[in-house]
């Protein structure tokens, strides 16, 4: 009885976060005269200065959130972005509305020059990873409040759900791709692991706390694979970078053009980057996808009653459609992003006789 | 675009939590569960080889048990067999002994009937004796009074003794 309670609330968890994905965009979107689908699903995808929630009688609700920058003068300013609704300008700032900065946080400088200044404004995304690293720290704190006693049941429900991941992750992705000394790099992977699912779960989510795109800016992403490209290096044995300056290929092509190294050193740049991409790519499209199936409703109601009908019920299958698979895209992400980088982490461990008896293996 | 160029202000606040969450969770959080994950798995891994070796224990009781059950049932059918052979040695024993007794008591007996048998005829015989010479008396008295008469009396008294004799 107690399985079948938990499923019906998981069933009705997930219709939830669909019809809630069905409501809130179009409320976002109605504000607007003149619908613009580029625009709308650009928004959503990019950081903002404000939380949007969702509109009321025509007022917009909104969480506004601290803005921090550095005038042209140098000192520190402080201030609610509340100041900054609808293209007002306050202490010398405003938001771009076009151009390089556009919807980002500019000022002039002396010469009337357009300027970004330093800024260190807890946007929306910075919310989003607060609120996520909060669950991660409660979760995984409470997980090992529960060992600190010295006890050897294991945990049930969330904590023991939680375990299991984590246990998957260290044993059939971490372990077995980078061998030995796994344990040093297994806290950097995990805590990836459940920052990226986390966030790409909460992306999912329409309303606050979710709906940020965390794990979809380019920014997060770079940090993350940032931290990889260093591990990745910084531990490489001799046997690595003799593999990059001078791999088992014939002499010509190492020297004197040395042909085979620039290959090689391109591709320690790109191993990284393509990390980064992937991660940044999948779900920002899943996002887009989401918002440009949704908009289809709104670009049909020009079409007259029965072909909005038609496509509004075309669009709300689809989008439902391709919430499951961004589900999907959610888990294999993240687990793509750790499987990988433990993967490289690994090949930079290598021994010379490893790979060799591998060779002969294949 | 916008979309492709990292924010210097949400990089600072990203590797100041991504730091933040990493170093609390590297140092409280993982090796805390999975040190704990690991000490279980020694742990069932101890019981199942404890288990084992009881189940071993266990194994090698039941067959000591039975080798003794075995080995008392042998004892046992031994002692009856033993016993069994005592009874019918001891049965023998007092047939052979009875038998002797009513050997020694038959020929007791036969001996004494002989004796008597004995003892019988000769008193038949001395009483015999006795009788002819009565006989004899008797004879040689009345010859000596009339010779016919000596000679009837003869063959009266031979008549009679002969009868009697039958």
């Amino acid at each position: 009885m107690k399985r079948d309670k938990k499923n019906v609330l998981k069933h009705y968890t997930i219709a939830i976060l669909f019809f809630c994905t069905l409501l809130s965009q179009p409320a976002w979107a109605e504000e607007k005269q003149e619908f613009q689908i580029k625009d709308l699903i650009f928004e959503h995808l990019e950081d903002a200065y404000k939380w949007y929630f969702f509109t009321w009688k025509e007022t917009d609700v909104s969480l506004y959130l601290p803005v921090i920058v550095q005038s042209p003068r140098g000192e520190w300013v402080v201030f609610s972005s509340s100041h900054l609704e609808k293209g007002k300008i306050y202490k010398g700032f405003y938001i771009a509305q076009e151009g390089n900065y556009k919807h980002k946080i500019v000022t002039t400088n002396s010469a009337g020059e357009e300027i970004r200044p330093w800024d260190f404004s807890i946007t929306k995304n910075v919310l989003a990873i607060f609120i996520s690293i909060g669950i991660m720290l409660t979760s995984f704190l409470a997980l090992a409040r529960w060992y600190k006693k010295d006890r050897l049941q294991p945990p049930g429900g969330f904590l023991g759900m939680l375990e299991i991941v984590i246990l998957s992750i260290q044993d059939e992705v971490i372990k077995p791709s980078i061998g030995k000394e796994y344990e040093r790099y297994a806290p950097f992977l995990l805590t990836t692991f459940f920052f990226v699912l986390i966030n790409n779960l909460m992306g999912l989510i329409p309303l606050f706390p979710g709906g940020a795109n965390v794990t979809g800016n380019i920014t997060i992403t770079f940090f993350l694979s940032l931290i990889v490209f260093l591990l990745i290096n910084i531990n490489g044995n001799k046997h690595y970078w003799k593999e990059i300056f001078w791999p088992d290929t014939p002499t010509w092509l190492k020297f004197p053009v040395p042909l085979m190294p620039i290959i090689e050193l391109w591709s320690v740049l790109m191993k990284p980057a393509a990390l980064m991409v992937r991660l940044f790519a999948n779900i920002m499209a899943g996002h887009s996808m989401t918002l440009g199936l949704i908009s289809l409703i709104f670009i049909s109601a020009a079409m007259g009653p029965a072909a909005n009908a038609g496509l509004s019920v075309a669009s709300i299958l689809f989008s439902t459609f391709i919430g499951f698979i961004e589900l999907l895209i959610s888990v294999i992400q993240a687990y793509v992003f750790v499987l990988l980088s433990s993967v490289f982490i690994g090949m930079s461990r290598q021994k010379a006789e490893d790979s060799e008896e591998e060779n002969s293996e294949s | 675009m916008s979309l492709l160029t990292p924010d210097i202000g949400l990089l600072f606040w990203m590797t100041l939590s991504f730091g933040i969450v990493f170093f609390i969770l590297a140092k409280y959080g993982f090796p805390v569960i999975l040190k704990a994950v690991d000490k279980r798995t020694a742990y069932i891994n101890n019981s199942l080889e404890t288990a084992a070796k009881a189940e071993e224990k266990l194994a090698n009781i039941q067959q000591e048990a039975e080798t003794i059950i075995r080995r008392a049932q042998e004892e046992r059918a031994k002692i009856l067999n033993e016993a069994g052979e005592l009874r019918n040695r001891i049965l023998d024993d007092a047939k052979e002994e009875a038998e002797k007794g009513r050997q020694i008591r038959i020929n007791k007996t036969t001996s004494e009937i002989e004796e008597l048998k004995r003892k019988a005829l000769s008193e038949v015989r001395n009483e015999i004796a006795d009788i002819s010479l009565r006989i004899a008396e008797k004879v040689v008295r009345e010859e000596l009074r009339k010779e016919e008469k000596q000679q009837q009396l003869i063959d009266h008294l031979l008549d009679e003794e002969i009868l009697y004799k039958n």
